[in-house]
């Protein structure tokens, strides 16, 4: 599992997809999600691309592109049942899954233990 | 947090119950304990919420002819009053627009006022400039803090510690020896449930708050939901809903002012902006406040901006609250939209991230209020 500075989580499948999330961490942040709004399967992101809107009891908040690629899959679980997001961010409630174009450009983020020092805890 | 926030006399206590921890109106207040603002709701709603809000100004005022006095500066009957009554009021000004709300209780020889926090300084200085000069005292008190017990299970719950607190009705307000303490009970709040409101001496706050958490029903509730209560339940936040700029009328708070202060009325007028706030009910104000009811499930916050049409090109209004109604189960807003526009069942438009999305303008409250009257 790789981080990012905008508390996303990535994970490379076998397949060479990867798996987007929001860490525990952002989770606790935002306090209770109650909307999810998901790109459409097929759109092609570049990096920091608006991709996801995110909105909490608190406010809104935005999910970036972590890498270029294309969205082949999206989460409607989250859509339907936004509440999972705090339940369970880092295992069922998963946003998207993109297809990359350079696998090497996950190396630039966080591993797990950077991710913690990075958060502070 | 920064050193120059006040505290409540309860402050230890949120941090025990693992509250998080904010800056509002010169207070460091609990936003959310660890059950969080959807949970905090809904269990209010079902069964009770625990919150301080001692950071709200409570004022005593006494004096020769206290409620006609009081009357100068809100447009309310205050003399008409009973004792062992409260009433919900408004501070206008010159133009008739609205510089607070509170709530005026008559305690026999006295009056109680409760003010907002963010307001009570000026509203304490409104108070002393009006009423000192008629010998009246206004007597802002540092030495009380002030609980809110909410929803259905709060009577049962309050009346294990005073058994005299169930034959109290909606805006009645008594004096209850809690915690060995002399308390000041009102059967009221801000919620829409049924529930009291105690004001407590400080030495005696911690206590009374243990011993009402220590009842299964009750969950300590911090200030998120708190704004989510109110909202669903219609009810006006000051400085969002209300202001310097919205008149009671066109705030939809025109039941608050009693017929014997209106036009005809026997004390009609005589408090600030009279004539432009009196005038509103027989010629209605540009705009007015309404419920609004966004379609789907993305919330439509305070400052979004409102559309007669999908397409039109100049706003009509805008949005004063707005976020999640967690018994609604769903996004619930309240904003200002012109009176002819505010029909109920009208379809406006409110833009979010540069989208219009369907918002119907609805009765208020979104939920069915719980008082018991």
């Amino acid at each position: 599992m790789k981080y990012t500075e905008e508390h996303e989580w990535l994970e490379m499948g076998d397949d060479g997809i990867v798996t987007v999330g929001i860490s525990a961490h952002a989770a606790e942040q935002l306090g209770d999600v109650v909307f999810v709004e998901l790109p459409e399967v097929g759109t092609e992101v570049t990096k920091d691309d608006e991709v996801v809107v995110i909105e909490s009891v608190k406010a809104a908040s935005d999910i970036l592109a972590p890498l270029d690629g294309e969205i082949v899959e999206v989460n409607e679980a989250i859509v339907d049942e936004p509440s999972k997001v705090n339940d369970d961010p880092e295992g069922e409630a998963w946003f998207f899954r993109m297809q990359i174009e350079d696998a090497a450009a996950l190396e630039e983020y966080m591993d797990e233990a950077a991710y913690k020092t990075f958060i502070g805890s | 947090m920064a050193d120059d926030l006040k505290t409540t006399v309860l402050n230890d206590l949120h941090l025990s119950l693992g509250a998080r921890m904010v800056p509002f109106a010169g207070y460091e207040m609990p936003v959310q304990y660890p059950m969080g603002v959807l949970k905090e709701h809904l269990h209010t709603r079902a069964a009770a919420g625990l919150f301080d809000v001692s950071h709200m100004g409570q004022v005593i005022l006494r004096g020769p002819d206290v409620a006609k006095a009081l009357e100068s500066l809100v447009p309310v009957d205050v003399a008409g009053l009973a004792e062992g009554r409260q009433r919900y009021a408004l501070f206008t000004n010159e133009a008739g627009g609205i510089e607070d709300d509170l709530m005026i209780a008559n305690r026999g020889d006295h009056l109680f006022v409760v003010v907002n926090a963010a307001c009570k300084d000026a509203d304490v200085a409104r108070l002393r400039a009006a009423l000192e000069p008629r010998g009246i005292t206004v007597k802002l008190l540092e030495n009380r803090a002030l609980l809110a017990l909410q929803g259905p299970a709060a009577e049962d719950v309050l009346a294990e510690h005073h058994p005299d607190v169930r034959d109290m009705r909606f805006m009645d307000v008594a004096t209850v020896p809690l915690a060995g303490a002399e308390c000041w009970v009102s059967r009221s709040g801000y919620t829409g449930e049924d529930g009291f409101e105690i004001s407590v001496p400080n030495a005696a706050a911690v206590d009374l708050a243990k011993a009402l958490l220590a009842d299964d029903a009750v969950a300590p509730i911090g200030l998120g939901a708190r704004d989510s209560l109110r909202l669903e339940a219609g009810l006006c936040l000051y400085g969002h809903d209300i202001d310097t700029d919205t008149t009671p009328v066109s705030a939809g708070l025109g039941w608050a002012i009693q017929k014997v202060r209106r036009l005809d009325g026997a004390r009609e007028g005589g408090f600030p902006g009279a004539a432009q706030v009196l005038r509103e009910f027989a010629d209605p104000p540009a705009m007015r406040r309404v419920g609004l009811r966004p379609e789907g499930r993305a919330p439509m916050r305070e400052g979004v901006a409102l559309f007669e049409t999908e397409d039109a090109a100049g706003a009509i209004g805008h949005v004063t609250s707005g976020g999640f109604g967690a018994n609604v189960n769903g996004p619930v807003a309240m904003g200002y939209v012109p009176t002819p526009m505010a029909e109920t069942g009208r379809t406006l438009w409110g833009e979010v991230r540069g989208k219009r999305l369907a918002v119907t303008v609805t009765d208020l409250p979104f939920v069915p209020a719980g008082f018991k009257r």
